[in-house]
């Protein structure tokens, strides 16, 4: 089946309910894309499809056929998205790796509300678990990225 | 009035209610039993009276957390389809099926008595602006209603099927589609 990843059209051999996140790093290598939970209740997996934000855990190959799929490696060619430059100014990882699901679920966010207050922020990333416990520095990188002030008292 | 007994999970037909000669007793009686469709966890859970979905059979909020935003569909990032499928899926438990999504929420049923739905069901300020002849085709036809018969993975299914279901609500409509005396909404 054909979709277009990262801007590349790709024509895979695969069976229809191969989950997405398979596709993307088994077949494609493409192992930015995390495996956490396998049930759609963590975001490591978060991936682009057709500009939604959707966990490719639990994502058909079906539903991503002849769709734009786009993962942390297309997010820019070279790490210049504003959302990757304030994470690594604001040094938001600890372990890394819920950060590409981070990170794609913000841009999701950005790219339908380029201004987004902290409530807007906090329910679009709800669903985003990090173990290390991130959150506040994701929501300042969030905030830097959109080009907002720093929250009083954040620390940044 | 004696009713035809039947089984947990079935409901009655029509047909069940033609001894109820009062034509009003007749169509609140038909409602009634829609009602054991239109008041199961499984329909009210996606009809919140707040910003949050329900899930499980004791109506407890949406886990992970989600809100409804304002397209009734999620906010962005976080849509009800960044995890839900049009289709349930096995191995996850994931429940879906197509245009998985929330009733808005003037058509919220959650906490509302059958009385209440038997009149919101009728305004069309609250059911969508749809017509009773539109009523009884989403309640007959609609393939996101229809997963309430085929909920997946163990979850209990409302009573009965999709066409039961939606001849009930269509010979509620016949009879004049009354409701339940005034309660306390």
């Amino acid at each position: 089946m054909k979709l277009h990843v990262n801007g590349i059209e790709r024509s895979l051999d695969v069976d229809p309910d191969m989950p997405l996140l398979w596709a993307i790093r088994d077949v494609l290598g493409l192992t930015g894309t995390k495996y956490g939970c396998g049930e759609a209740l963590c975001g490591a997996c978060t991936v682009h499809v057709d500009g939604h934000a959707v966990r490719a855990c639990v994502t058909p190959m079906r539903r991503a056929e002849g769709r734009t799929v786009t993962t942390i490696e297309g997010l820019s060619p070279d790490g210049s998205h504003a959302l990757q430059q304030a994470w690594l100014a604001l040094r938001v990882p600890q372990c890394g790796y819920c950060q590409a699901g981070q990170i794609m679920t913000a841009a999701a966010l950005l790219a339908k509300n380029p201004q987004p207050s902290n409530d807007a922020i906090d329910a679009a990333m709800a669903g985003n678990i990090c173990r290390c416990g991130t959150y506040s520095r994701i929501r300042a990188a969030i905030r830097k990225a959109a080009g907002l002030p720093p929250d009083e008292g954040s620390g940044q | 009035m004696v009713l035809r007994p039947v089984a947990p999970g079935e409901l009655r037909s029509p047909a069940d209610f033609q001894s109820i000669v009062d034509r009003g007793a007749r169509s609140r009686a038909l409602f009634a039993e829609a009602g054991g469709v239109l008041q199961h966890p499984r329909c009210v859970n996606c009809h919140p009276n707040g910003d949050v979905p329900h899930q499980g059979m004791q109506h407890t909020l949406h886990d992970p957390p989600v809100v409804r935003g304002p397209e009734n569909d999620g906010v962005p990032g976080n849509e009800c389809t960044t995890c839900h499928q049009n289709h349930n899926q096995q191995l996850t438990r994931v429940p879906g099926a197509p245009k998985w999504h929330l009733a808005p929420i003037e058509m919220a049923w959650a906490g509302k008595s059958l009385g209440y739905l038997c009149r919101q069901l009728q305004d069309p300020l609250r059911n969508g602006g749809r017509t009773l002849a539109q009523i009884v085709d989403h309640s007959t036809n609609d393939e996101l209603v229809a997963w309430g018969w085929s909920p997946g993975h163990e979850r209990e299914a409302v009573p009965g099927t999709q066409k039961q279901f939606g001849a009930l609500i269509a010979a509620w409509v016949e009879t004049g589609a009354q409701c339940p005396a005034e309660d306390k909404e």
